[in-house]
């Protein structure tokens, strides 16, 4: 475990920055090639990745876009000889009223389940865990874990076990037979489920954030008698600002995109919960209307870029 | 507390399998504290002990709060594996062990785990690879346009992973001459993960102070030298993360093992899952509940296994 | 240094993948049917969506234990080395139906392949699949198989005219009724409706007598196809009209018989007679069969897979140890007498795969006789190994279903009532527009506005008013 060219011990290096502030503004304004790596040994690092993503990500992924301006289908006479459409594809998506409605109940999807939801339920679990005892540790651990790895296609019927009308577990220990939770409350029941299903990554990711922060900043914060949340405030979050953006920006990005509550509510009660990515499936992909469906996803992305400056906004702002 | 006693008890912890509690101190408020220590750095008033034990009441009850909301939904998934007719609501089972044997007895289901094995311990390892490099040279060096490309390729990640460009990949892989081989779908899967993989790593790796590096080169040490033995070690806990995060995503997916592998002596768990319906779509419950049981153990025992070894809660420095 | 092997490596990978790109959404072209026909040594794959252990296991089984032997000795004795391999796939049929795409688009795929009935318009639009007298020649039209295999039954591997395929058995919808729940209802054991009216009447007594969802007819979109094939269909060609009318190539559009279909739907929903909330459930029809076997539901429209898969008292999804006793079935009725399609009193809907041979193949000729092979008397019979099935064939089902009186109705008197859905490309966006518009007349629409809504929809998917019918 130990390194083979161990650093020198802490009281050789130059002293450690007063605030967390000003080691993050450090960081980001030197961007210091402290390892004299040099441009072309960087380009080289880089390139097995670049050249992994270039083939099987961004090639594929242009085709997919240019698909969006054609009618092609997988069957059928468009599959054999496809025609270029141009933007029609984009003006029956944008007028379709369903469309509005997939994205209004999608920003709430994120919303409710990825930004409050797991970001939440996965700091605070990571903050409370990091200094619980062993067992207690791996049995909750475990159980969000095993939420997250059961295939999708278990994790819907345990939920519609879950939320059963007539012998739902749920409705069996609340007393409330008969209510169908998700035909009566669609949104709420993915939500949940969303929060459930995905906490396990926040965890994941946090706790390894928080353990980077310095132990020594918050016994000194503790033994000045602060508080709890300002401890938080003020030692944690400063070290753990960029996870946070980081985390918040993917979990959203990939909430945004997930298709499993297709298999929990198919699309809800009359399209009570008809997120983008069902929407998607509904109108395009099930017919293999591969165009159309292209097109689709081209809006879902541009949408997440706006999502996604809007992170990289609060991000700029907070490091200067 | 003495130094021999402090780092006596963070011996003691490691041991344990629990991270070192941080110096000088019992933890938060919530985490449960050792009552003398407490008492001594607080002078030992009456209304700190309350508040603490409070504290600790709270602690519990919101793990149990959080460990029945994760587990209450899984309660079909250990009733139904032993169920000789399972339904879609949990009950009694009918007790039988018969669905494992009918399970073992299948000539796909246990291959289909070492498929899965290796499709998934092939990404990680590669996504790590070519991750860690590319995530630490665009952290070091200041390569223009690097977080625009950066969030650029997230969001084209969001399109691969998705239905719509299943057409595209099938093609490019069918001219790559590569369909029906694993090393694809390792390689379109790496792909498809790299981009959030540089983007986590480059976090961790920014917000690793640059002393140790420095230090490092004084001594004379390489690039690649200062990566192997400074880098890796800090950023451990985000390296677990991401190799945690690929292996469950690659667990899971079936469209992209699907639609590449002719073979069903090479397809993965998750695509031999979905097998398990009848003809007329109907889901046999038995097999499946029992699968997921089985399909879900590799999975947290490789998680438990790189917790308890490499530990996703690592203190600053490097410790020996 | 690095950096010039570096740009030379990927643009060698880009222009890899820019060959990748030309030419790669198109199709090929067919060739001669006698091609390979004098080779001695020959492979062959055949491919179905079936695999040991999962999905269709009978059907994998039969052909790695007996069609694949059996076959490789007639061949044998023939003077021709033959190998046979079997390619099992057993997913959910969408997703077969996409990887079959994909593979027969790049030229690639097993020489024999099964297939949808459904799909059979699309892949040949797409020119996936060819005619099978293209394929292999006269060989096909000499084939004696084709007198045992009814008209009707041969449309499922039917377009444009043309065969290309061979039908591998059929089924039929009846409605299934719960014995014992009828007899506290005071309704007879033996019952066959002749109208929609007495559905209704019967569902009102099993009502009164405290049934929970005297009537389950599939509605709504969350059970997607079966929807339309156990509810809008069956009921549609009741009123005397099918979802497309081959001779004047129109679709049902806002016409009196789609506002009829409805209007049984306005009924038994609106009146309490069937279950609103499980139609809206997403396991609603997994959920629709485990609550017939647990008798909640009074009648069910199913097809005979329901008997067979889902109710069988040993090996059933949702067992029911007394089905033989305690489950009845009758034939669909028409509006009324005389009412439905072809001026009949009853009627059904029926689907059914088949299979083809891969218009890719090395070896059409050969491929068409394993194709006739698998579809021998012999053949077809082995693959039942002793359960009843409906199969394609005449002559085994004369046999076969001797024992099982219940396939023996639907062979006798459903199969020749039947209709089959047309194998057009377009039909999935129809039926989905069908089942949007029972949806919405559950949820409290009024018929004719729900129907204004669907035609709108079908005009929409089939691009244009001239091909959708407003009477």
């Amino acid at each position: 475990m130990a390194a083979s060219t161990s650093p020198p011990p802490e009281s050789a290096l130059p002293a450690p920055p007063e605030s967390p502030a000003a080691l993050v503004s450090q960081s980001a304004a030197t961007v210091v090639d402290v390892a004299g790596l040099g441009r072309s040994r960087a380009t080289a690092f880089v390139a097995p990745a670049l050249a992994l993503i270039a083939v099987f990500l961004v090639f594929p992924a242009i085709w997919t876009l240019y698909l969006g301006i054609t009618d092609y289908r997988l069957t059928g006479r468009s599959a054999r000889a496809p025609e270029i459409v141009g933007l029609d594809n984009y003006t029956s998506a944008l007028s379709d009223p369903r469309f509005g409605n997939a994205l209004w109940l999608t920003l709430l999807f994120v919303f409710g389940s990825a930004i409050v939801g797991q970001t939440v339920l996965g700091f605070t679990l990571a903050w409370t865990l990091r200094t619980a005892g062993g067992w207690v540790r791996g049995l909750v651990e475990t159980l969000v874990l095993l939420a997250w790895i059961l295939p999708s296609s278990v994790v819907a019927f345990l939920w519609i076990a879950l939320l059963d009308r007539d012998d739902g577990t749920l409705n069996t220990l609340l007393g409330t037979g008969g209510t169908a939770w998700l035909v009566e409350h669609p949104m709420a029941s993915i939500i949940v489920f969303n929060t459930w299903r995905g906490t396990a990554f926040s965890l994941l990711l946090f706790g390894a954030a928080l353990g980077t922060v310095p132990p020594s900043q918050l016994e000194t914060a503790r033994m000045a008698g602060a508080s709890v949340l300002a401890q938080l405030r003020d030692v944690v979050f400063p070290h753990i600002r960029g996870h946070v953006l980081t985390n918040t920006l993917l979990i959203s990005l990939w909430t945004f995109n997930d298709f499993t509550p297709y298999l929990i509510t198919a699309g809800g009660p009359n399209r009570g919960s008809e997120i983008l990515p069902v929407y998607v499936y509904n109108v395009a992909i099930f017919d293999g209307q591969l165009g159309y469906g292209s097109a689709i996803s081209l809006l879902m992305l541009l949408v997440n870029l706006v999502i996604a400056l809007f992170y990289l906004r609060l991000l700029r702002e907070r490091r200067s | 507390m003495s130094e021999r006693e402090r780092s006596q008890r963070e011996r003691g912890a490691r041991r344990a399998g629990r991270p070192a509690a941080p110096r000088g101190g019992a933890g938060t408020g919530r985490a449960p504290a050792a009552p003398s220590e407490e008492r001594a750095l607080t002078g030992g008033s009456a209304g700190t002990t309350v508040r603490h034990a409070l504290g600790r009441i709270g602690f519990y009850t919101f793990v149990a709060v959080v460990t029945a909301f994760f587990a209450l939904p899984m309660l079909w998934l250990v009733a139904a594996p032993f169920d000789a007719t399972p339904g879609l609501t949990p009950s009694i089972p009918d007790f039988t062990m018969r669905n494992f044997r009918t399970l073992r007895d299948n000539p796909y289901a246990l291959a289909s785990l070492r498929n899965s094995i290796l499709l998934a311990l092939g990404t990680a390892a590669l996504a790590l690879l070519c991750g860690a490099l590319a995530a630490y040279s665009l952290s070091r060096v200041r390569i223009p346009g690097r977080d625009v490309l950066l969030y650029l390729l997230l969001l084209l990640s969001s399109i691969v992973t998705g239905t719509a460009a299943m057409v595209p990949i099938f093609l490019l892989m069918f001219q790559l001459d590569l369909i029906d081989s694993r090393a694809g779908v390792v390689l379109v899967l790496t792909g498809g993960l790299l981009p959030a993989a540089i983007f986590i790593l480059k976090d961790f790796m920014d917000s690793m102070p640059r002393s140790y590096e420095e230090s490092a080169r004084v001594f004379g040490a390489s690039p690649l030298q200062i990566l192997r033995d400074v880098v890796v070690p800090v950023t451990r806990p985000g390296l677990a993360t991401i190799a945690v995060w690929a292996v469950v995503n690659v667990w899971g997916n079936f469209l992209i093992p699907f639609i590449l592998l002719l073979n069903p002596d090479k397809q993965p768990a998750a695509v031999v899952m979905r097998t398990f319906y009848t003809e007329g779509g109907q889901p046999n419950l038995a097999l499946i509940s029992t699968f997921s049981l089985v399909f879900s153990i590799p999975v947290v025992a490789m998680y438990l296994f790189v917790n308890r070894r490499y530990g996703f809660r690592f203190h600053g420095g490097i410790k020996a | 240094m690095q950096r010039c092997t570096l740009t030379r490596s990927l643009a060698a990978a880009l222009a890899v993948v820019t060959l990748a790109a030309t030419g790669c959404l198109g199709s090929k072209d067919a060739t001669d049917p006698n091609r390979g026909s004098e080779a001695k040594d020959v492979t062959l794959t055949i491919g179905l969506n079936a695999i040991a252990g999962g999905k269709n296991a009978a059907e994998a089984e039969w052909v790695t234990k007996y069609l694949i032997p059996m076959f490789t000795d007639h061949m044998k004795q023939q003077g021709i080395n033959a190998t046979v391999r079997f390619q099992p796939s057993g997913v959910d049929d969408e997703q077969y139906k996409t990887k079959l795409a994909l593979d027969l688009k790049t030229g690639g795929g097993p020489d024999v392949v099964s297939l949808d009935g459904i799909w059979v318009g699309e892949f040949a639009e797409a020119g996936y699949i060819r005619p099978l007298e293209e394929i292999a020649g006269d060989a096909v039209e000499q084939w004696d198989g084709w007198a045992q295999i009814p008209e009707t039954v041969q449309q499922i591997t039917t377009f444009d005219g043309k065969r290309y395929g061979v039908p591998a058995g059929t089924d039929g919808r009846v409605l299934f009724y719960n014995k014992t729940l009828f007899a506290r209802a005071g309704l007879p054991a033996s019952w066959q409706p002749t109208s929609w009216d007495e559905i209704v009447a019967a569902g009102q007594k099993l009502k009164a007598a405290g049934v929970p969802a005297p009537i389950q007819i599939n509605a709504g979109t969350a059970m997607g196809e079966a929807t339309s094939m156990q509810g809008a269909l069956p009921l549609l060609v009741g009123t005397g009209a099918q979802i497309y009318d081959q001779d004047a190539e129109k679709w049902q559009g806002a016409t009196g018989n789609v506002e009829q279909m409805l209007g049984l739907y306005q009924r038994i929903y609106g009146g309490g007679l069937g279950d609103r909330t499980l139609q809206l459930q997403a396991k609603g029809r997994d959920k629709s069969f485990a609550d017939f076997a647990a008798g909640k539901i009074g009648i069910l429209l199913e097809s005979d897979y329901f008997w067979r898969s889902v109710i069988e008292p040993k090996a059933g999804i949702a067992p029911m140890k007394n089905r033989d006793q305690a489950v009845g079935y009758a034939k669909i009725p028409a509006v009324r007498a005389g009412s439905g399609l072809r001026g009949q009193d009853f009627v059904s809907m029926s689907g059914g795969g088949g299979r083809t041979v891969n218009p890719n193949t090395k070896f059409p000729q050969q491929a068409w006789e394993l194709l006739a092979f698998l579809n021998s008397a012999e053949a077809t019979k082995a693959l039942l190994q002793g359960n009843a099935r409906i199969t394609q064939r005449k002559d085994v089902n004369t046999e076969v279903l001797r024992a099982d009186p219940m396939l023996k109705f639907i062979a006798d008197e459903v199969l020749p009532l039947t209709a089959y859905r047309p194998g057009l490309a377009v039909y999935p966006q129809v039926s989905v527009a069908l089942q949007q518009a029972t949806a919405d007349v559950i949820a409290g629409k009024q018929p004719d506005q729900a129907a204004v809504t669907y035609q709108a929809t079908v005009e929409k998917a089939v691009g244009g008013s001239e091909h959708v019918a407003t009477s």
